[in-house]
C-alpha cells in the first residue's frame, strides 16, 4: 500500500493544547448542569473500628442542605461484590462507601452532605459529628510481614512470579561474588493536578450522564450500571480530558459512587469533588520490602538471581503487581527464584501507579546490579552487556518481538559521555560538590488491548476518528489525528479525534502504555476501510479518472485520490463522498492482539538511563544535574509528545528517588503529609537538563502499527540510576528511597 | 470552612474596634495562611476583618539608617526594596528563600510574623493537637515528627515556626511595633514569639486586642558578611528543615560582632545571644564556628524521626558562618550550596 506518512513519526504540537491552555477543555468537575447540587464528603478520623454514632442534625439544619447520606440512610445498591468489581479490580471485596459502620482505613468516607452550593455543602460537612469505637490499627508492614501469604487468587493481567529455573540457592551459595541486600521505596501517592471529581447530570427518566475523572469511560459506565442496576442506555459517560492520572484514575473511586447515589436518589444533578487531602485516602504505590540476591562469576556473569518481595495490601482486596518477574527477564541467568507475597494492613487498597511493579522491581534489581558492578570492578554498562540476552524471555521461553536495548546502552552512554567516568566512588568533584554518574536499565511490557474505533469522512472532506478511550495527557488526541491525516492524505487541521465518551466504539481503560498501540491500530484499520470505501466511490463516478485503477496504485494526497504514476488523474474526496447515499463514508474496526503470535512472542520496551548528581557531602544536599534517557519503544508516532512522556517519567523518577514519601503515623494509621505543600514532588528548581533519545527499533509484531507505548518506560530505572549516581558520588549506598537529606547525614 | 462576617477597616482604630466587637474575629491581610486554615476548619472565625486598606503599606527611612516596615508591605516589595537590598540584604535573601513568587506577592509583613506552624497534626482536625484544641494531646511527639522542633520544645508541643523572614528579623534584632486600645508599644523580636510550654496555642505576645503596625529594623552594617542558608526537602517551595541566618562584623579575620538565628528547629526563630558572644574576638574559622554550633545545640532534643536535624543544624551553622565570614552569601537563585 502506498500510504505516505507526512505526520506520523514527526514532532507535532498537541491538537488539544489550545483548548487546554485557554480553558476550553472541560474536566469532570467543570461540566455544567441545571440546578446542580454539590456534595461534600466527610472523611473518617480513625483507621480501624466502628462508627458508634453519627449525628447529622446540625448539618441538616443549615439552610441549603438538601440531604446528608450516611451508612444509616444510604439508598439500596447492589448486593453482590461482583457488581462493584470494576475492570481492573484486584481479587477481593471492593470498597463500598457508606456500606456499614465498619471503618477499614483512615479517611474512609463516612457521610456525603448534599447542598445547593459548594460552600454550604463543605460548611455543613464540618458540622457532622462522628463517634467511633476505635481499634488499634495495624499499618506497619515491618510488623505485619511475618503474616505474609501468596495471594490465593491472582489478579487478572498480572503474571504471578515465574517458576524457578535451575538451582538458584545452590548457585548463589557457590557464587564467587555475591550481593544480597534489602531495598525499599516509600509509599507514594499519584497526586495528579486534577483532584478526583464526578459531575452526574440528571437527564430525566432515570437516565444520567456521568462526567467522571477516569482513565476510561467504559470502566465508569460498567461500574455504575453494575452497582445501581441501570441498563447501559441509561448511563452515558463523557470524560474527554483528564488533569493527570498516573494510574489513580484507573478504578472508579468513591466520589463517583456517592455522586451517582445522590443523583439517583434526589433525581437531581450532583457534583462531588474530592479535596487534595482526600486524594490521600485511596490508592497508592504500595510499600514493598524487596530482597535481591545476585550470584556472579568474578567477570560479572550472573549465575543466580533470587528476588523476594513482600508487599502491602488492604484487608479487603489482594492488590497485586508484577514486581519480581523482571529479574527473570532482563538478564541471562540459568538459576533464578522468585517470591511475591502480600501482607494486610489497615489502609486502602494500593493502586497501579505509573509502571506499577516495574518502578519497584527494577529499582531493586538495578541497584543490586550496581552493587555487583562495584563488587566485581566491572563497569556498570559493560556488566549489563555481559549479561545481555538478545531475543528471548527466559521466564516464558518466548521470543521477543524486538529488543534494541543494546543500542540504548551504547547511544545513551555516548551522549552522556560515560566513557569519561572514573569508576572509583568519590573520585569526581566539581568545586565543593562530589559528582556521581550512575545508570540503570528500564523495561516495561508492550501491550495491546482489544479496542474499536470509527472513522468518518464527511461531505466537507473532513475526517473524524473516534474511540471511547481516553487521553490522560499523553497525546492520544494528537497521534490519532496524525494517523487519520496520513491514512487519508489530509491536513491534521482537517481531522478531528474524539475520545472519552461511552457512546463511541468500545475501548478499555487507558493504562499500561497500551493505548497508542491499541487505539492507534484501531483508528488505522478504520481509516484503511474508509480508504477502500471512498476509493470505490471515486472509481465508480461517471467518467472517473480512477477507472480501472486499484488501491495500490493511487495516493491519497491533499484531499484527493491521485493516480500515483499519473498525478494529472485524480478525484477529490469531497466528490467521491457526495456520490455516497449517506453523504459520508464511515467504517468501524476492532483491533486486537494476535493470539497466535502471543503463543510465540512477547514484547517489551526498554531504556537505559544515565544520571549525573552533584552532592554537597557535608550537608547531604543532592542535585540531579543531568539525565540522558535512551528508549527503545518501537515506532515513535510523534517525537514531541513522545519526548514529553519520557520527560514526565524521568521527573517522576527523580521524585521517587529524592522527594516523594507518604508518611504514615502507625499509632493512628493515617498518612500525615496529605497535601502538596508537605508531600514533595520535584519543582522546576530540582530539574536539570533531560535528554531523550529514541533508538531505532523496527517491530512488525508488537502491534500492527509498530508501536510499543511510552507512558511508563520513562520512570522505570530512573530511581536506581539516581541512587547509583549518589553512591558513585559519595560511596554511600542508600537502599530506601527517597534519598532525603537525613539519609546522607551518616558521614 | 465556616460562615463568617466580612468587615473592611480603613483605619487602625477601625480595625481594632471591629476586631474587639467579636471575640472570634481574625484580621486578614494577604490571607496566604488564614484562608488555608479556614478551609481546613482549623481557624473558624465568625468575623474576618479585612485590614488591607489600612495605611500601613510604606517602608520609611528612620534616623541613622534604620527602617520602618509597614505591617502591610508585601513580602515581595520588601525583598526587592532597594534600601532593603542594599542595607539589609540578609532580610531580602531570607524572604526570597521562602514560598513562591505568587505567595510572596500576597503575603504581608505582619502576617508573616503571625503565620502558624505547618505541623501535619495541627492542620488535620481528624487528629488531636494541643495547639489546635488544648488538652487533646500531641501525636507528633510519638508520630511523624521528621519536620519538628529540636529546641525549646515541651511535652505539649514540638511544632516549629515556619517563617524564613522571621529568622532574618530575629538575627537583625528587629522590633515589632503594635497598637492596641491603650496605644502603641514595642516588642523586641526575641520576645514576640513564644515557646510552647503548657500553652502552645499562644504563639506570640501580641494580645488579642492588638494589631501589628510595623516592624522596625535598627541600622545594620554587615557589608557582605551575611547569609541565609536554608536546607529543605527540595530546592524550592518547601519549608526549612533547618535554616540559618548569620551576620558578622569582621575586623580582619576576627569576628567583632555576630548574629545567628535558626529556623525550622523551634517554636520560634531561635537566637542564642550567649552563643553569639562566644564568637566575638575569635578568629573566624571552622573551629570557632563549631564551638558556637555546639553551644547553640547543646539543649537540642531529637525525637524518633528528627534527630538528624541536630547534626544537620550543626553543619548548617558552620557553613553559614563560613559563608558570612567569607562575604559570600548564599544565592537564592543558584541552588548550589556555596
Amino acid at each position: 500500500m502506498s500510504m505516505t506518512q507526512k505526520y506520523v513519526g514527526t514532532a507535532q504540537r498537541r491538537v488539544d493544547g489550545h483548548a487546554k491552555v485557554t480553558g476550553g477543555a472541560r474536566y469532570a468537575a467543570e461540566f455544567a448542569a441545571a440546578d446542580l447540587l454539590h456534595g461534600a464528603v466527610v472523611s473518617g478520623a480513625i483507621a480501624r473500628g466502628t462508627i458508634t454514632k453519627i449525628d447529622t442534625a446540625a448539618a441538616e439544619a443549615v439552610p441549603g442542605v438538601v440531604k446528608v447520606y450516611t451508612h444509616e440512610n444510604r439508598p439500596r445498591t447492589a448486593w453482590l461484590d461482583s457488581s462493584y468489581r470494576d475492570d481492573v479490580a484486584p481479587p477481593g471485596h471492593p470498597f463500598r462507601a457508606l456500606h456499614s459502620a465498619k471503618i477499614m482505613f483512615s479517611g474512609q468516607p463516612v457521610a456525603l452532605v448534599v447542598a445547593d452550593d459548594f460552600e454550604t455543602a463543605t460548611y455543613a460537612a464540618s458540622l457532622v459529628e462522628v463517634s467511633y469505637d476505635a481499634e488499634v490499627p495495624k499499618t506497619d508492614l515491618d510488623a505485619q510481614k511475618g503474616q505474609s501469604y501468596d495471594p490465593p487468587k491472582k489478579r487478572s493481567g498480572v503474571e504471578p512470579p515465574p517458576k524457578p529455573r535451575g538451582h538458584a540457592e545452590k548457585a548463589y551459595a557457590a557464587a564467587p561474588v555475591k550481593v544480597q541486600q534489602e531495598y525499599r521505596v516509600a509509599v507514594e501517592h499519584h497526586n495528579p493536578m486534577e483532584p478526583h471529581a464526578t459531575t452526574v447530570v440528571w437527564d430525566g427518566d432515570g437516565a444520567i450522564t456521568v462526567h467522571d475523572k477516569i482513565q476510561g469511560v467504559t470502566n465508569t459506565q460498567g461500574y455504575v450500571t453494575g452497582v445501581f442496576g441501570l441498563s447501559k442506555d441509561k448511563v452515558r459517560c463523557i470524560s474527554p480530558f483528564m488533569g493527570g492520572g498516573f494510574g489513580s484514575g484507573l478504578r472508579p473511586q468513591y466520589q463517583l459512587f456517592l455522586a451517582v447515589l445522590a443523583s439517583l436518589d434526589l433525581e437531581r444533578s450532583v457534583r462531588v469533588v474530592l479535596t487534595r487531602d482526600q486524594m490521600f485516602t485511596f490508592g497508592h504505590r504500595p510499600l514493598t520490602i524487596q530482597t535481591l540476591s545476585l550470584g556472579a562469576e568474578p567477570d560479572g556473569r550472573l549465575t543466580s538471581i533470587i528476588h523476594d518481595a513482600v508487599q502491602e495490601t488492604s484487608h479487603f482486596e489482594d492488590y497485586q503487581e508484577n514486581t519480581v518477574n523482571w529479574s527473570g527477564l532482563l538478564y541471562k541467568c540459568d538459576n533464578t527464584k522468585f517470591s511475591y507475597e502480600l501482607a494486610k494492613l489497615d489502609t486502602y487498597t494500593p493502586a497501579d501507579m505509573r509502571a506499577p511493579g516495574a518502578v519497584l522491581g527494577l529499582y531493586a534489581l538495578e541497584a543490586a546490579m550496581d552493587e555487583l558492578a562495584s563488587a566485581t570492578g566491572v563497569d556498570p554498562v559493560e556488566l549489563r552487556l555481559r549479561n545481555y540476552i538478545a531475543d528471548t524471555d527466559q521466564n516464558t521461553d518466548k521470543k521477543l518481538t524486538s529488543k534494541a536495548l543494546r543500542e540504548c546502552y551504547t547511544q545513551g552512554a555516548e551522549r552522556f559521555g560515560w566513557s569519561k567516568r572514573d569508576a572509583r566512588p568519590r573520585s569526581m568533584t566539581d568545586g565543593r560538590e562530589l559528582v556521581g554518574w550512575g545508570m540503570a536499565t528500564g523495561v516495561w511490557e508492550a501491550m495491546m488491548q482489544k479496542t474499536s474505533a470509527r472513522a468518518t469522512l464527511t461531505g466537507d472532506g473532513r475526517l473524524e476518528v473516534a474511540t471511547a478511550s481516553a487521553d490522560i495527557g499523553t497525546g492520544t488526541y494528537t497521534i490519532l489525528t496524525q494517523l487519520g491525516a496520513d491514512a487519508l492524505g489530509l491536513r491534521m487541521e482537517d481531522v478531528t479525534a474524539r475520545l472519552g465518551d461511552s457512546s463511541l466504539p468500545y475501548s478499555p481503560i487507558e493504562g499500561g502504555s497500551w493505548t497508542a498501540a491499541s487505539a492507534g491500530t484501531a483508528v488505522q484499520m478504520a481509516c484503511e476501510t474508509v480508504r477502500e470505501k471512498v476509493f470505490k466511490l471515486a472509481r465508480q463516478l461517471d467518467g472517473s479518472p480512477l477507472a480501472n485503477q486499484d488501491l495500490d496504485h493511487v495516493t491519497f494526497r491533499d484531499g484527493r485520490i491521485v493516480v500515483t504514476n499519473d498525478p494529472s488523474r485524480s478525484v477529490s474526496l469531497i466528490d467521491a463522498i457526495k456520490s455516497s447515499n449517506e453523504g459520508k463514508v464511515e467504517a468501524e474496526e476492532t483491533a486486537a492482539p494476535s493470539t497466535i503470535q502471543a503463543r510465540r512472542f512477547v514484547s517489551y520496551t526498554h531504556s537505559a538511563v544515565f544520571v549525573e548528581v552533584k552532592v554537597d557531602e557535608e550537608l547531604g544536599v543532592v542535585r540531579v544535574t543531568r539525565v540522558v534517557s535512551a528508549v527503545a519503544a518501537g515506532k515513535i508516532l510523534n517525537l514531541k509528545t513522545a519526548r514529553s512522556q519520557i520527560l514526565g517519567g524521568v521527573v517522576m523518577g527523580i521524585g521517587s528517588a529524592l522527594h516523594e514519601e507518604s508518611m504514615l503515623d502507625h499509632n493512628i494509621g493515617r498518612f500525615m503529609n496529605h497535601n502538596l505543600g508537605e508531600y514533595h514532588v520535584p519543582v522546576n528548581a530540582d530539574i536539570g537538563p533531560i535528554e531523550v533519545i529514541f533508538v531505532d527499533e523496527p517491530d512488525d509484531k508488537a502491534s500492527p502499527i509498530g508501536v510499543k507505548g511510552l507512558g511508563e518506560i520513562g520512570i522505570v530505572g530512573t530511581g536506581a540510576a539516581i541512587a547509583n549516581a549518589v553512591y558513585h558520588a559519595t560511596g554511600v549506598r542508600v537502599r530506601d528511597l527517597p534519598i532525603t537529606i537525613d539519609k546522607l547525614q551518616g558521614a | 470552612m465556616n460562615r463568617f462576617d466580612y468587615v473592611r477597616a480603613t483605619t487602625v482604630a477601625d480595625a481594632l474596634r471591629a476586631k474587639a466587637s467579636d471575640s472570634r474575629s481574625r484580621f486578614i491581610a494577604g490571607g496566604t495562611n488564614l484562608l488555608d486554615l479556614m478551609k481546613y476548619d482549623v481557624e473558624r472565625p465568625t468575623t474576618v476583618v479585612d485590614i488591607t486598606h489600612l495605611p500601613l503599606t510604606d517602608i520609611e527611612d528612620g534616623p541613622d539608617g534604620s527602617l520602618r516596615i509597614g505591617a502591610l508591605v508585601s513580602n515581595s516589595r520588601l525583598a526587592y526594596d532597594a534600601r532593603v537590598q542594599e542595607r539589609f540584604p540578609l532580610l531580602s535573601s531570607a524572604i526570597l528563600a521562602g514560598a513562591s513568587a505568587q505567595l510572596r506577592n500576597a503575603a504581608s509583613t505582619g502576617g508573616n510574623l503571625l503565620q502558624r506552624t505547618r505541623c501535619y497534626y495541627f492542620y488535620d482536625t481528624g487528629t488531636p493537637c494541643n495547639k489546635r484544641e488544648p488538652g487533646t494531646g500531641c501525636p507528633a511527639i510519638e508520630g511523624v515528627n521528621r519536620i519538628h522542633a529540636i529546641l525549646g520544645t515541651s511535652d505539649k508541643c514540638i511544632a516549629t515556626h515556619p517563617s524564613d523572614m522571621c529568622v532574618a528579623l530575629a538575627a537583625l534584632g528587629a522590633t515589632v511595633r503594635v497598637e492596641g486600645p491603650s496605644g502603641e508599644r514595642s516588642i523586641a523580636f526575641a520576645d514576640f514569639h513564644r515557646l510552647p510550654g503548657d500553652t502552645p496555642q499562644v504563639e506570640s505576645t501580641l494580645k488579642p486586642d492588638e494589631i501589628i503596625v510595623s516592624v522596625d529594623l535598627p541600622a545594620a552594617d554587615y557589608g557582605p558578611h551575611h547569609t541565609y542558608l536554608k536546607l529543605r526537602d527540595r530546592q524550592s517551595y518547601a519549608f526549612a528543615l533547618v535554616s540559618v541566618a548569620a551576620a558578622l562584623k569582621m575586623d580582619g579575620g576576627t569576628v567583632a560582632e555576630a548574629r545567628i538565628a535558626l529556623g525550622g528547629v523551634a517554636h520560634k526563630p531561635w537566637r542564642d545571644e550567649s552563643a553569639e558572644a562566644l564568637l566575638v574576638g575569635r578568629a573566624a574559622g571552622v573551629d570557632a564556628f563549631a564551638a558556637v554550633a555546639d553551644h547553640i545545640l547543646a539543649p537540642a532534643v531529637g525525637r524518633s524521626e528528627n534527630a538528624f536535624k541536630i547534626g544537620l543544624a550543626r553543619k548548617a551553622i558552620i557553613r553559614a558562618l563560613s559563608q558570612a565570614a567569607a562575604g559570600t552569601p548564599q544565592s537564592q537563585v543558584d541552588k548550589r550550596v556555596q
